[in-house]
């Protein structure tokens, strides 16, 4: 690779945070893909991986009397912190890796570079996993009030937007490219998410070109059919997700938000989001919190709240359970905008569907909400995430905010999830990590013209397969409520150390719940298929040759009295949750386990870290198996192995 | 649910509200109630007004509850008088305080608990509630212990194992002995003359005879002398405690105490002590006569200074918590300033800190520790918290008795053994598989300490619980305890014992506000109680598809072993 002019560095050590243990001495080699780190002085072979396209910042600190530190700051929340013996090297490995880190091109990024082996069939079908036409059809669209409209078709009349796009049936096409025209950068009203309970709907657009007093007719017609379109409901709302002094602001550029007198029956709302610029500050501060040495509980709690973090998870999470609640307990629709609808208007409309549909809170539904809002609605991954070299202040972890409200929505509703931490922060590791094409690109346009869906590979079918580990083993299965209503006070939310502090293992809890319950899981299934087997082995020995669904149902009703027991002493509740759990087990939601997919079951009770290597062995040939770091442990903690 | 009615909680009254615990856990003992209101009698000129109907019950998250106040002896009882309507049995001696106000002839009373719960009784009619309002303040401040409930309280379940005998020191010590010769049990303290504070009988080394405890004792504060809180069966290490030794300006010093605590040394090897004072604090007291050990005169021990704060800060650091959980703003920085400045996790943090200190010296450094603060009773606390870990993976009954032992202190105005609680609580949210019981189990603890039908928590000493006669007019916590339908509710499902020692992490990402305590109140907690019930579900499915799997085989190889399958009928 041309940006390589060092691949491999040798003597260099690899500091703990903690400055009293005794650093790691090692190799670091650049390849064309990550940066690694081999380190020497351990017994056991430790390999630190980081992903080029992870790294956000490289410094180069001032020289001190052990060598020339260098120190990484990654987009997973990684900090490397590396002393080279040679300032020379250290320069030429810090100039190498900034530009690795963020490539001029697009095609320079992993994804074009990435190659499983797959079949290209499978590939091609991959791509297809996640299918928005099918969303559409789930939300039962189109129907008699809304329609699909391929007005978009050549991104003609909106580059940002998708092709297919759902708006009212009442609005006519004229109605429609004349709201484009009074809106910043063409971003209509559209359809986000159609309440089938109430008819109610969710609609996003960006803010309109009011100015001080600027009106548009088809503009108001838009939001009239919207508001039609919801028959039962007199009024809709308007909700500006920004601070009311921004979108103020806003109306010296021309722009701004909707004058209620111009528009029937609309009632409008402010909630207070900060823009992107705020968002980024506040993470900077944040990490600096996280990454602070043994700083003392105040120093903590006071840097945390400077930070400004946890109130703006905060605001976004009343926002979306305002929209929310506005669709439940008022049936009215809202039309969402902040100021171009990509981000503030993403975060927002996404999570008011987690909190409306249960379908959401699958492994499955999460893909697809991330695909409707984001990827395809035109969330600016490639500006957002830093892929590329270009301007500094167009990155912003928007999307890493959304990602934590749902982590604080699993922290109050531990059951109500098919999918756990894990997979939460799976997904955000490849928003940034390139490695496939889903986020790469700012627009459906732009990804369409850098034919991804050939020369790339999606990422859903990859998280699909190991859904496994994903899995809550506490889910059970869709909640009997309108909508998730959780308490936003202050004191529910609290710093998501498993990803702002992901490599401090030393900070978390050395013993899993979730480990142990999916370690349970996985037994669960062995015991069942085993339990059978021997019923079936008995059965023959008995010379009663039954069928083998009689069987199932035999031991499946054998079991439920052995289970009983424990639920004897408590309340009626708990009775149903335990035949819940028993139809469960024998129901088609794990039967992939005990059935098809039992041949990589297999597998991944061999071990687990067993089935890592071979998931990743595919892709050996392009080096990337999964970051690994085995992390040291702080002064006060050690030699217990988890 | 089985429908309620009068008397069905009393029997756990300081745990009645049903969030906690359900009706159906507590089945005979439902006569009770009657019981307490025979006792009333001794009260009656205290309760002016004991009945009031049409009070309207307000809580948080809880629909309100209309019925009839009650006011016994030891109780405050509101009841709808409606099957499957819910009750609420509240001691009184749980009340820390009451606010009353009047709008017209209606008078709302805010009742604030020791357990941190707050509710609000409307109660119609002037005089009624001026009368309930100054009923309630007088029996939730009676000075004669005499007249506490665990005197009154006569329990209706079956006393399997009498919890008073549950964790007698002679047991706890046949586990030391097991693993060494080398420490005795001394009665130098048996009529609690040496050292009011301690029991009576103590652990201390073999090699040395209760003449020279005797002398000792007149060395440290309290005539509290070195004795053994904690034997590492690792390598043969020892946690003590004490009071500090009273050198005073003049640098006083005592041969006895040295050879006492030299005695726990092996040979070449050196012991630290862990003053929970700071350097400056120790100096001082030199000037009221106490001190701490000169190098000189301790020259195998090594002193290390671990501040701990006192009692007082203490208590305020939990009112400023307290305060801020049950501030409904909105603002999140207000609540982040005011979780910082209330500091009660930075004492969290601080103890387990000095913890990890003495349990790495011995554990790491193979050395002996003597923990002392002043007068050794307080500060000294945090030498438990240590034991909870280095002797995970020990049962349940054990630690129930350490903690019980720990009582000796003086009564509750501190928080100390709340602060201890969470201490273990974050230890047991980072190794949630080491540990037997559960967090409900230490929400119990908290909540007995404070306010109980039983006489486990009364007392400030061993010598005073004799006093008062405690194990024969009371009835034991763990009595209840060890009740299996109740220790089933405390048993953690994840536990695996394992004989390592585990090591906390004190970063302040690491240690969180205890929820089910200090939140318990403030929002519902139906979610997470949901999550703990599937839990252990998933593991009790687990264990009988496993017992199945068992028996079907020993089935099938009794078959196989059968000449032929055909003999089978």
């Amino acid at each position: 690779m041309e940006h390589i002019t060092t691949p491999k560095v040798e003597q260099v050590k690899l500091l703990d945070r903690y400055t009293s243990k005794k650093p790691a001495v090692g190799t670091l080699y650049l390849t064309a893909t990550h940066l690694i780190y081999v380190e020497t002085t351990a017994n056991v072979r430790k390999e630190t991986w980081i992903l080029h396209h992870h790294i956000a910042t490289v410094e180069k600190l001032p020289l001190t009397t052990t060598g020339c530190p260098l120190l990484i700051h990654c987009k997973n929340f990684r900090v490397a912190h590396f002393v080279l013996p040679r300032e020379r090297d250290c320069q030429e490995v810090s100039q190498s890796l900034l530009k690795l880190s963020q490539p001029a091109k697009e095609e320079e990024l992993y994804a074009f570079l990435y190659n499983p082996k797959q079949d290209e069939n499978d590939r091609r079908v991959g791509w297809t996993a996640v299918d928005l036409k099918m969303e559409f059809k789930r939300m039962g669209l189109p129907n008699d009030l809304w329609e699909l409209t391929d007005l978009n078709k050549n991104y003609g009349i909106c580059s940002t937007y998708p092709a297919d796009l759902v708006v009212p049936k009442a609005a006519g096409k004229a109605t429609i490219v004349g709201s484009t025209k009074f809106r910043s950068r063409g971003r209509f009203p559209i359809l986000s998410y159609f309440h089938k309970q109430t008819n109610a709907a969710i609609c996003r657009c960006s803010q309109p070109l009011s100015g001080f007093n600027a009106r548009c007719v088809e503009d108001e017609q838009m939001l009239q059919a919207i508001s039609r379109a919801n028959p039962k409901s007199s009024f809709m709302y308007v909700m500006d997700t920004r601070p009311k002094l921004n979108a103020m602001a806003n109306r010296a550029a021309g722009k701004g938000y909707e004058n209620e007198d111009h528009y029937s029956n609309i009632r409008f709302q402010f909630v207070g989001i900060e823009n992107i610029h705020v968002m980024r500050n506040s993470l900077q501060k944040l990490v600096e919190v996280c990454a602070m040495k043994s700083p003392t509980m105040s120093d903590y709690l006071t840097g945390l709240e400077n930070s400004g973090w946890l109130r703006h998870i905060k605001a976004v999470m009343d926002a979306g359970v305002f929209l929310a609640k506005a669709l439940v307990d008022e049936k009215a629709s809202v039309l969402v905008h902040c100021s171009d609808g990509w981000d503030r208007t993403a975060q927002v409309c996404s999570l008011a569907g987690v909190l409306l549909d249960p379908y959401y809170h699958t492994i499955k539904g999460l893909m697809v909400l991330i695909e409707k809002e984001w990827i395809s609605m035109g969330h600016k991954f490639t500006q957002r995430c830093g892929h590329l070299e270009g301007d500094p202040k167009e990155v912003s972890p928007v999307f890493t905010q959304f990602i934590e409200c749902l982590w604080h929505l699993m922290e109050q509703y531990p059951c109500a999830f098919e999918f756990n931490e894990k997979y939460l922060i799976e997904i955000h590791d490849h928003v940034y990590s390139c490695q496939f094409g889903n986020f790469i690109g700012n627009c459906q346009k732009e990804r369409v013209e850098l034919r991804l869906d050939e020369r790339t590979y999606s990422v859903w079918p990859f998280l699909l397969e190991k859904r496994e580990e994903f899995r809550n083993p506490l889910y059970k299965g869709p909640l009997k409520v309108a909508m998730l209503r959780p308490n936003t006070l202050p004191f529910n939310f609290k710093l998501w150390c498993a990803m702002y502090n992901r490599f401090d293992k030393g900070m978390h809890p050395k013993q899993s719940i979730l480990d142990h319950l999916l370690t349970l899981t996985r037994q669960k299934a062995e015991e069942e298929e085993k339990v059978m087997e021997l019923q079936k082995k008995l059965a023959a020995i008995d010379g009663v040759l039954a069928n083998e669904v009689h069987l199932c149902e035999a031991s499946a009703s054998a079991k439920q009295p052995t289970a009983v027991p424990p639920t004897t002493h408590s309340s009626s509740v708990c009775e149903r949750e335990l035949t819940a759990h028993l139809t469960n087990g024998t129901s088609e939601d794990t039967n992939p386990i005990t059935g098809s997919a039992n041949g990589k079951e297999q597998d991944e009770l061999s071990g687990l870290e067993s089935s890592l290597t071979v998931t990743n062995g595919k892709a050996l040939t392009m080096e990337i198996p999964e970051s690994q770091m085995v992390e040291a442990e702080s002064p006060t903690r050690s030699t217990v192995e988890e | 649910m089985t429908p309620a009615f009068p008397g069905r909680r009393s029997a756990r009254p300081a745990v009645s509200d049903g969030k906690a615990f359900q009706a159906q856990k507590f089945e005979g003992q439902a006569k009770e109630g009657a019981v307490v209101l025979c006792a009333g009698m001794e009260f009656a000129e205290l309760i002016k007004t004991p009945r009031v109907d049409g009070v309207v019950l307000h809580r948080p998250f809880l629909p309100t509850v209309e019925g009839t106040l009650c006011l016994t002896g030891h109780h405050l009882i509101l009841s709808s008088r409606q099957d499957n309507a819910e009750e609420l049995w509240l001691l009184h001696s749980n009340i820390d305080s009451i606010e009353k106000r009047f709008v017209g002839s209606l008078g709302t009373i805010i009742v604030k608990c020791k357990d941190l719960r707050v509710i609000q009784l409307d109660i119609p009619g002037m005089e009624e509630s001026m009368n309930i309002g100054s009923s309630i303040e007088a029996l939730s401040t009676l000075e004669s212990v005499s007249l506490m409930y665990p005197f009154f309280y006569r329990p209706m379940f079956e006393v399997i194992e009498d919890g008073w005998n549950s964790f007698l020191p002679e047991e706890a010590f046949k586990d030391i002995e097991s693993a060494t010769d080398e420490w005795r049990l001394s009665c130098v303290n048996k009529d609690f003359g040496l050292c009011p504070s301690y029991p009576a009988l103590l652990v201390v080394p073999k090699g040395v005879d209760d003449d020279t405890l005797c002398k000792a004792a007149t060395f440290r504060q309290g005539g509290r002398f070195p004795v053994l809180s904690y034997y590492h069966k690792k390598n043969g290490m020892v946690m003590m405690r004490a009071g500090q030794p009273l050198t005073g300006t003049n640098g006083r010093r005592c041969k006895e105490d040295e050879k006492l605590i030299n005695a726990t040394l092996r040979a070449g090897k050196r012991g630290y002590v862990i003053d929970t004072r700071t350097i400056s604090q120790a100096q001082q007291a030199k000037a009221r006569g106490g001190g701490f050990e000169q190098e000189a005169n301790y020259p195998q021990w090594r002193r290390i200074h671990k501040a701990i704060e006192r009692w007082n800060i203490l208590q305020e650091s939990l009112i400023k918590l307290v305060e801020a959980c049950n501030d409904q703003s909105p603002s999140m920085d207000r609540w982040l300033s005011k979780l910082e400045a209330s500091n009660w996790l930075t004492h969290v943090k601080e103890i387990l800190t000095t913890a990890c200190l003495a349990a790495q010296c011995i554990d790491r450094e193979g050395a002996s520790v003597l923990v002392h603060g002043t007068e050794g009773t307080d500060s000294t606390l945090q030498s438990l918290v240590e034991r909870e870990w280095l002797q995970a993976g020990h049962p349940f009954q054990q630690r129930c008795a350490q903690s019980a032992y720990s009582m000796g202190k003086p009564r509750w105005e501190s928080p100390v053994f709340l602060l201890f609680l969470d201490c273990v609580w974050q230890i047991l949210r980072q190794f949630p598989c080491s540990f037997q019981f559960n967090e409900h189990f230490l929400v119990l603890l908290f909540q007995h300490a404070y306010a109980s039908q039983f006489g486990t928590f009364m007392g400030n000493n061993a010598a005073e619980r004799v006093k008062l006669k405690l194990s024969q007019k009371t009835v034991s916590l763990w009595s209840w305890v060890k009740r299996p339908q109740h220790m089933e509710r405390f048993l953690n499902p994840l536990y695996e014992p394992n004989g390592l020692v585990i090591w906390p992490s004190v970063a302040p990402q690491s240690l969180l506000l205890w929820e089910g305590v200090f939140l318990r109140w403030n929002r519902s907690s139906k979610c997470v109680d949901e999550a703990c019930e599937e839990m252990v579900h998933i593991i009790e499915y687990n264990k009988d598809l496993q017992a199945k799997v068992n028996a079907l085989r020993r089935q099938l190889a009794q078959l196989e072993t059968q000449d032929s399958p055909l003999d089978t009928p």
